[in-house]
């Protein structure tokens, strides 16, 4: 919550976001304080918002508690479904599927766990534009995320990159394939070779004979 | 009254629930048949309780009495019937009081058709239950009580968040709670054959139904839950690998290794200390998941640091019942016995490899969803992880699995013939590499690895038929042998059948909805005609209308092929002014297993809607695949060898075993 907040005090977006609202309020009413449609809305997950729309006040006590609450709204709300709007798309339709692609690696700061792809919020525009400004820079898609993460930190990237702090992130899964395939044979060895048990070695041939004349004599 | 007496009988549940957790536990320890038969009496008084506290909440609901605070925050007297039982659980304090519902029920069932269960393990068991029932009652009444009264009843109530008044939501969330809760009894049998200190086959044969139907439940609720995201949330998406779909996967995951286990235990007598594992872990994920989800953790860790009652007082919980039950595992799983030897090449061994692998894929759900909220308690930086990353490791791990799916239940027990079976697994190999150049020439210049998929799904459901095929004879006999001979077949068999087929369905889905998929994004203007994949589709005029508790604008859509009118789409966007929130209602066309998909943006000064129009190839399967996996999952739960309460004959003897 407080990176969230962190976001929206820097003087660069709070004007970026604030002129984009102003714009929004004029065209579409609607869009004014439009609730995320988004899976972390589910019932089973209500938990927190429930509680967040406990603390705030209710809508309707003066214009002030009405500008705060937009306020917040746009700190916490991804907005809308959908994403990529009509005039964002570039013309070039190899670096826009470059740009579609890169959008879906990076993560929209305000939203749960929403890539800019996905999300609607109007910091994820920004980003989305960002991308695309830097694809059409003719930067490459390593040196725009590079760009991205000096600006915005590791939280962007959706896929954190392999260093120390994610070892373990990493690792996990392939440790605990093979630690669990080592277990298993160590489990295998100490249960006994199953050459040992009678029930699991091959009928001798004497045997394979008397087999065939019981089965024959049927 | 209605509330205080739907808050009474919460309390009395949970005072029975008391009397459940601990006199069946002595009365097991003294061979007291008449403490043991407590837990029977108290699980169905306490669900009777239990369903009456909950009929208090519906009746609260449906009367719009909005002088209770939940009703006033989730309610509202203009909304349809339907989504005023359903706002039940569609708020914290509702769904636990579900939670706890189901968990009453599934002791009920425990109690009422777990007759033929050894008298002192089926006491255990309901203790167990009641453990688990009193922890969450202390729960719901301390910080999450549904039934709390407002001083001065406000009119009128502020209504369900507007996404969730869609009737895939009103089921979403009782199916998974029934797979989420429903392994609890596998956690239950687990921890009470610890404390016996006893374990055998029959043990398992007794588990496997009822994991069985929790899995079943689970697997029906993930793919809801997955569709409902899909037209609800308006970008065709149907997997976003959010922590609070992780937190249902890895149940999913750990459950589905648990049903295999159980079948070794069952037939083999082997794995039991792994399938005991299983079980508890299972169900602690089950528990993980209500955490992060109930917590508020997940939003924010500063969230969860602000106002941390709940979020602790489930940590506890999670803490008690995970620590407490691997503690127990710890200390007696030695003295559990270790049975049935086989050889690494056999049916013992390919479930093995089945559970090594939907282990590892769990933890590495379980990484990913908890590592950036590790990290940021320990060090206070920030990362994400999401579906790229998931993507990458996750994938990997179904690739062995799905090869060695359709080997595993064509071995034999003890020591299997690899090479046999690779040679009755032919025709399969065949048809797969048959789909994979069929597909690599209609697609040319596409990606390779779509092909290469494709031929896995195909592989994996061709020999999900092989069985059933060879064991049939329909290919040799004649045709009406051959039906009476299918017919023979364990339903367990066609069980298997249905489930693995389910499995290559959803990949074929999968992999098309991704690499094939088409969109347009776009403003369009009345009499506008968008052209995608083949079809199109003219913009007639944008309309309002109103509904009961929201008004809407509907886009009208008139959808044709090479010329020919096909049918009408209105997707539209719902404002509710309760909230002062608003959705998009998709509109869907299906033509086979594919869809058309639009969804609205917003509407310009001049007119025109932004639209985004999406084709999508075979999406159906994505969710068909899992329809037809829980139906497998039905048929072997009636297969009489599973029956829940199967092993009747013995019942006496084993009744008599208990009471000595």
């Amino acid at each position: 919550m407080q990176a969230r907040a962190h976001f929206y005090t820097s003087p660069r977006l709070r004007g970026e976001v604030g002129a984009k609202r102003r714009v929004r309020g004029t065209l579409h009413e609607s869009n004014a304080r439009r609730e995320a449609p988004h899976p972390d809305l589910l019932p089973a997950k209500g938990g927190e918002k429930e509680k967040r729309q406990r603390h705030f006040p209710a809508r309707g006590q003066g214009w002030k508690l009405i500008a705060i609450s937009l306020l917040l709204w746009m700190a916490f709300a991804a907005v809308g479904a959908g994403a990529v709007q009509p005039d964002e798309i570039m013309p070039d339709p190899v670096k826009e599927a470059r740009a579609r692609g890169l959008s879906r690696e990076l993560r929209c700061m305000v939203c749960q766990n929403q890539s800019i792809d996905d999300s609607e919020a109007p910091l994820a525009r920004d980003l989305r534009l960002l991308v695309r400004e830097r694809i059409a820079a003719g930067d490459s898609d390593a040196k725009v995320l590079d760009f991205l993460v000096a600006r915005y930190g590791e939280f962007v990237l959706l896929k954190p990159r392999f260093e120390p702090r994610t070892l373990l992130l990493w690792l996990l899964p392939p440790l605990v394939l093979i630690g669990g395939g080592i277990a298993l044979w160590i489990n295998r060895r100490r249960a006994g070779s199953v050459a040992e048990d009678p029930a699991l070695r091959d009928l001798t041939t004497d045997e394979h004979a008397r087999l065939k004349k019981l089965l024959a004599s049927d | 009254m209605i509330a205080e007496a739907g808050h009474y009988a919460l309390v009395l549940a949970l005072a029975l629930a008391l009397i459940q957790s601990t006199l069946p536990v002595l009365g097991a320890r003294w061979r007291d048949p008449a403490l043991m038969s407590v837990a029977r009496s108290t699980a169905l008084a306490q669900l009777l309780f239990v369903a009456l506290s909950f009929a208090a909440l519906v009746t609260l609901h449906v009367t719009s009495d909005f002088s209770v605070v939940n009703v006033y925050e989730n309610s509202h007297s203009l909304k349809p019937l339907i989504y005023k039982i359903t706002g039940v659980w569609g708020n914290h304090e509702g769904s636990m009081l579900l939670w706890v519902s189901i968990l009453a029920l599934f002791g009920g069932l425990v109690a009422a058709f777990g007759q033929n269960l050894p008298m002192a393990l089926r006491a255990l068991v309901l203790a167990v239950q009641a453990w688990i029932a009193s922890a969450f009652y202390l729960f719901i009444l301390i910080t999450s009580n549904p039934f709390l009264r407002i001083a001065e009843p406000p009119i009128e109530g502020r209504d369900l968040n507007p996404v969730l008044q869609d009737i895939g939501l009103a089921v979403h969330p009782p199916m998974l709670y029934l797979g989420y809760v429903g392994f609890s009894i596998s956690f239950s049998f687990a921890v009470a054959a610890l404390i016996e200190g006893r374990i055998d086959a029959a043990w398992a044969r007794w588990v496997r139904p009822w994991t069985l139907m929790a899995w079943i439940f689970l697997t029906l609720g993930i793919a809801m839950g997955s569709y409902w995201a899909y037209y609800e949330l308006g970008w065709g998406g149907w997997w976003f690998w959010d922590p609070v779909e992780n937190a249902s996967l890895m149940p999913w995951l750990a459950g589905t290794a648990l049903l295999h286990s159980a079948v070794v235990m069952e037939k083999r007598n082997a794995l039991k200390v792994w399938t005991i594992l299983l079980a508890i872990l299972t169900f602690s994920l089950s528990l993980l998941g209500t955490f992060l989800v109930r917590s508020g953790v997940l939003t924010s860790v500063h969230a969860f640091a602000t106002d941390p009652t709940r979020g602790v007082f489930i940590l506890l919980i999670l803490c008690i019942f995970i620590g407490g039950s691997l503690s127990l595992f710890a200390w007696r799983a030695s003295a559990l016995k270790q049975g049935g030897l086989f050889a690494p090449i056999s049916r013992e061994g390919a479930l093995v490899l089945n559970n090594l692998l939907l282990t590892t894929a769990c933890a590495t759900v379980f990484v990913g969803t908890l590592y950036p909220l590790g990290l940021e308690v320990l060090t206070g930086e920030k990362i994400s992880v999401g579906a790229p990353f998931f993507n990458l490791t996750f994938g990997p791990l179904f690739l062995p699995l799905m090869i060695a799916m359709p080997f595993g239940p064509l071995l034999a027990w003890k020591r299997g013939d690899l090479l046999g079976v690779a040679q009755r697994l032919t025709a399969a190999g065949v048809a797969a590499l048959l789909a994979v150049a069929l597909v690599w020439a209609w697609a040319r210049g596409g990606a390779t690895l779509a092909p290469l998929a494709i031929g896995l799904a195909v592989f994996v459901i061709a020999g999900a038929l092989n069985d059933i095929v060879e064991r049939s004879g329909v290919l040799r006999l004649p045709l009406a042998s051959a039906i009476s001979r299918a017919r023979g077949l364990p339903r367990s068999t066609w069980g298997t059948m249905f489930a693995h087929a389910g499995i290559g369905i959803a990949l074929i889905g999968i992999v098309c909805e991704t690499t094939w998929n088409s969109e347009y994004i776009g403003s369009m203007q009345p009499g506008d005609v968008a052209k995608v994949a083949g079809y199109e589709l003219k913009l007639d005029g944008v309309t309002q209308r109103k509904g009961p508790n929201f008004s809407e604008m509907v886009a009208h859509f008139d959808v044709g092929l090479d010329g020919r009118p096909l049918s009408a789409m209105t997707p539209s966007k719902r404002n509710y002014p309760a909230r002062g929130s608003s959705t998009t209602e998709a509109a869907l066309l299906s033509r086979g297993a594919s869809q058309l998909y639009i969804s609205l943006g917003d509407t310009a000064a001049n007119g025109a809607v932004a639209v985004r129009i999406y084709h999508k190839p075979m999406v159906l399967l994505i969710w068909f695949g899992p329809v037809l996996m829980a139906f497998g999952g039905l048929l072997s739960l009636s297969d009489r060898r599973l029956r829940v309460g199967a092993p009747k004959p013995a019942r006496t003897v084993r009744g008599l075993q208990a009471a000595e």
